[in-house]
């Protein structure tokens, strides 16, 4: 039952990533793509209202996080202190971007929260980087199952390890350009003319260094953590998310090049989800991994809560997650097609 | 622990909680109204109601993406900043966390940018649909959280382990738990009180000046007779039920509310006078003889316990506060009701559009159901000290053990920072729509947009 859970946390999360991911992406990309106000109105109105409901997919899974291993998101959220507060502002400040640029037709005002937009994007980004890399190398429990983990250290991933290191920001560094594909590749199905091409044109590029990266980070993962591959042979999930991925590149290089934005979309979704499910994969049992004691790890066979609560949950949550896919369904025909402005972002 | 980060810890959470909920007071009120106010233009087809739905939209849309932000810290607070708490309460509590954020914050959040933008995309009943789905949205939202807080302050359905830790044993008496739902029924009686007093202030505003007239009569009417309905409401009988529920189930709370350290029968109920912990009395207090005994138990010779029957450990750590933020509740409810009770008989009288000291008063007294709201939810959250799951925890044992007191301050001072420019920011926007009123009905703002230059 706890490794059901699991599985529901991780989905959740990996939603979250590629809801939220085109719109961060589309964020990053916003400045550099949408050179003129009509353009920058075209890009807020392609994520204007889809942006909070794919939020929510964080504090869903960080829900279902409480609910089902409580421990986890005590020891996390307070182990990860400053770096969540980081999170948290950005969040904030990127919300108001959104939120409060279209309400005053002032062009310097609408200039300053273009410019938060793409900062807290590209920033939230980095973090959620840095935070799978963290969760993957693992972070210094002590045996009754805390840990307070510094900003960083000598930033060589070795114990003792601060949340930012070469390797976590090489993975945070390599979530930036995942959720540029991603976002280029939303902003080209979602979008026509100038905009498009911009739009197709750093996705291509971005995704070509992806592809160059993907084996580098990779080998970086077994660098730091030689056994997080081990498990892999017998784990055929991995195998299959891993061959996700793998389709999604090439996908995505066929969408980008011959036009398909459709397909490339599809393409950078596959390759995201490809990648984080084959890192649960991998990392299961353990939601976090303990470094140097890997016997403290929090995994779902010691830190769930008892199996009854968790069957009797199960009963509203499948119901309640179908009714959340119901909105995202509804929403994305509502807004289907590409947009042309003056419907969401561009009001004053 | 150090003390110290204890009190850091509890000064974010209940300042960080303090503002957020600004906004969501009115914009859980204001939802009812948006949903009468397009209830009745379906009806009448009369265009004006759609214009007084309209402006108060654009109001809504800007409180609302400010409670979403300032909400945001909420949820992470509990891992953060009170993971012993999470730890220990988190097999109960995350149940309802997690039920808010699967069943409220998706449809609102799916519903709000089709409401606040979407009217000319869709059909008037599709739209009345959007803000009926608002409306839902944010009540269950709040249920769910008020449920969460009703756990904490009358612990039920819950048995202990495995490890340090509850465990669920009966969702149904967690799910409703008789405080959840008394605590809910005057908390959203609160909110309504809360839009009807801003929804007053704005059209009463209007009226004073002359401008807006036709539509400012319309929302200020039903603002009046549903502010009088709802601050009713909050006194009985929520407030009153609440309040006996507290007398049954956190004595010591009672007594430090009304600042009673002896015990006995006949207990008076104090209308004002200072609490003096160090002398352990009342100083200079005026009370109605037998009516704390009355109001707790039903009669006037009820035996009321005083400080002096619990051990000082189990005493609310800041009893002054506690009494004056109780006592403060109280007087602003009791003006409220009276302001809209004059109010209420000026408007059957057909006097009220034409009384301009009324309508002075309705125009400035938009503050107090903010003020006794907060007054009211420091009453509750006082109250349970020093426990943070009442008889169960005691708030020292529930913070983040590993988080210094210095980092929680760096972390407040940086949310004051944020919410001093995003307090600004909101009364400037929101003072911009209210100087531009309910506009053409054009619709969209590209007309307005236009017009403005």
């Amino acid at each position: 039952m706890a490794d059901l859970w699991y599985a529901i946390v991780a989905g959740m999360l990996t939603v979250f990533v590629l809801l939220d991911g085109y719109d961060f992406g589309a964020g990053i990309l916003h400045r550099w793509v949408a050179r003129t106000e009509p353009e920058r109105r075209r890009v807020l109105d392609a994520i204007g209202p889809f942006w909070d409901g794919n939020e929510v997919w964080l504090l869903a899974a960080g829900g279902a996080l409480f609910l089902a291993f409580p421990r986890v998101l005590a020891a996390g959220l307070s182990g990860f202190y400053f770096a969540i507060f980081l999170v948290i502002w950005c969040l904030i400040g990127r919300g108001l971007a959104i939120e409060f640029r279209s309400h005053v037709a002032d062009p310097l005002w609408r200039s300053f929260w273009d410019t938060v937009l793409v900062a807290t994007s590209l920033l939230l980004a980095l973090f959620f980087g840095v935070a799978i890399a963290n969760v993957v190398r693992g972070v210094p429990l002590s045996a009754d199952g805390w840990f307070s983990l510094v900003l960083f250290t000598d930033f060589s991933a070795r114990p003792p390890v601060g949340i930012l290191d070469w390797y976590t920001v090489l993975v945070g560094v390599f979530a930036v350009a995942a959720l540029m594909v991603h976002g280029g590749t939303f902003l080209a199905m979602r979008t026509d003319g100038d905009l498009r091409d911009r739009a197709r044109w750093i996705a291509r590029w971005k995704l070509v260094a992806l592809t160059i990266a993907w084996p580098f980070v990779t080998w970086a993962t077994a660098a730091v953590r030689p056994e997080f591959f081990a498990a892999f042979g017998s784990r055929p999930l991995a195998g299959v998310f891993v061959a996700l991925a793998a389709a999604g590149v090439a996908l995505g290089y066929f969408g980008l090049w011959k036009g398909r934005d459709g397909v490339a979309f599809a393409g950078s979704t596959g390759f995201i989800a490809g990648l984080l499910g084959a890192t649960a994969a991998c990392a299961w049992p353990a939601l976090l991994h303990g470094v140097p004691h890997e016997a403290a790890s929090l995994t779902t066979a010691n830190a769930a809560v008892p199996d009854a609560t968790l069957r009797g949950a199960l009963a509203w949550y499948v119901p309640g997650l179908l009714l959340a896919i119901g909105y995202v369904v509804l929403l994305a025909r509502l807004h289907r097609g590409r947009v042309r402005g003056g419907d969401y972002g561009g009001h004053a | 622990m150090p003390t110290e980060a204890l009190f850091w810890h509890r000064l974010q959470f209940a300042f960080t909680i303090t503002f957020h909920y600004l906004f969501p007071v009115l914009t859980m009120g204001l939802a009812l109204f948006i949903v009468i106010l397009k209830a009745v233009a379906l009806r009448t087809k009369d265009t004006r109601w759609d214009d007084a739905a309209r402006f108060w939209i654009r109001i809504f849309g800007i409180n609302f993406a400010v409670g979403v932000v300032t909400g945001i810290p909420m949820e992470f607070q509990f891992g953060t900043n009170w993971a012993r708490l999470s730890r220990f309460a988190g097999p109960v509590i995350g149940q309802t966390l997690a039920l808010e954020g699967l069943f409220a914050f998706f449809l609102e959040s799916s519903f709000l940018a089709l409401l606040v933008w979407g009217e000319r995309r869709m059909s008037r009943l599709a739209h009345f649909g959007c803000s009926l789905a608002l409306f839902v949205g944010s009540w269950l939202s709040a249920y769910f959280i008020v449920c969460t807080n009703a756990f904490l302050q009358h612990p039920v359905g819950w048995a202990m382990g495995p490890g340090e830790a509850l465990r669920l044993v009966d969702p149904a008496a967690f799910l409703l738990n008789p405080w959840a739902v008394l605590q809910f029924l005057h908390n959203q009686a609160a909110s309504v009180a809360t839009a009807s007093f801003v929804v007053a202030a704005v059209g009463a505003w209007y009226l004073l000046r002359r401008e807006h007239e036709e539509v400012a009569r319309r929302f200020t009417g039903l603002a009046v007779v549903l502010g009088l309905v709802s601050s009713l409401a909050i006194a009985f009988p929520t407030g009153d039920q609440q309040a006996k529920a507290v007398a049954k189930h956190q004595p010591a709370a009672l007594a430090a509310m009304e600042g009673r350290f002896e015990s006995g029968p006949q207990a008076g109920i104090t209308l004002i006078g200072q609490p003096n912990v160090a002398e352990r009395r009342l100083d200079n207090p005026i009370t109605v003889p037998g009516m704390l005994s009355f109001l707790a138990f039903g009669t006037f010779h009820s035996d009321v316990a005083g400080l002096g029957a619990f051990p000082e450990e189990d005493w609310p750590d800041n009893i002054e506060l506690l009494y004056y933020s109780f006592h403060v509740m109280a007087g602003l409810g009791t003006l409220m009701i009276a302001l809209m009770g004059l109010a209420t008989l000026a408007l059957f009288a057909r006097r009220l559009f034409r009384t301009r000291w009324l309508l002075w008063a309705l125009a400035l007294a938009f503050p107090f159901p903010y003020i006794a709201v907060t007054a009211g939810w420091m009453t509750a959250e006082l109250g349970r000290q020093p426990w943070v799951v009442y008889g169960l925890m005691r708030t020292a044992d529930g913070s983040s053990h590993l988080v210094h007191g210095g980092t929680a301050l760096f972390t407040l001072l940086g949310f004051m920072g944020i919410d001093f420019v995003v307090g600004l920011a909101f009364l400037w926007l929101v003072g911009r729509e209210v100087a531009a009123g309910p506009g053409p009905p054009a619709h969209g703002t590209h007309a307005r947009e236009a017009a403005r230059g």
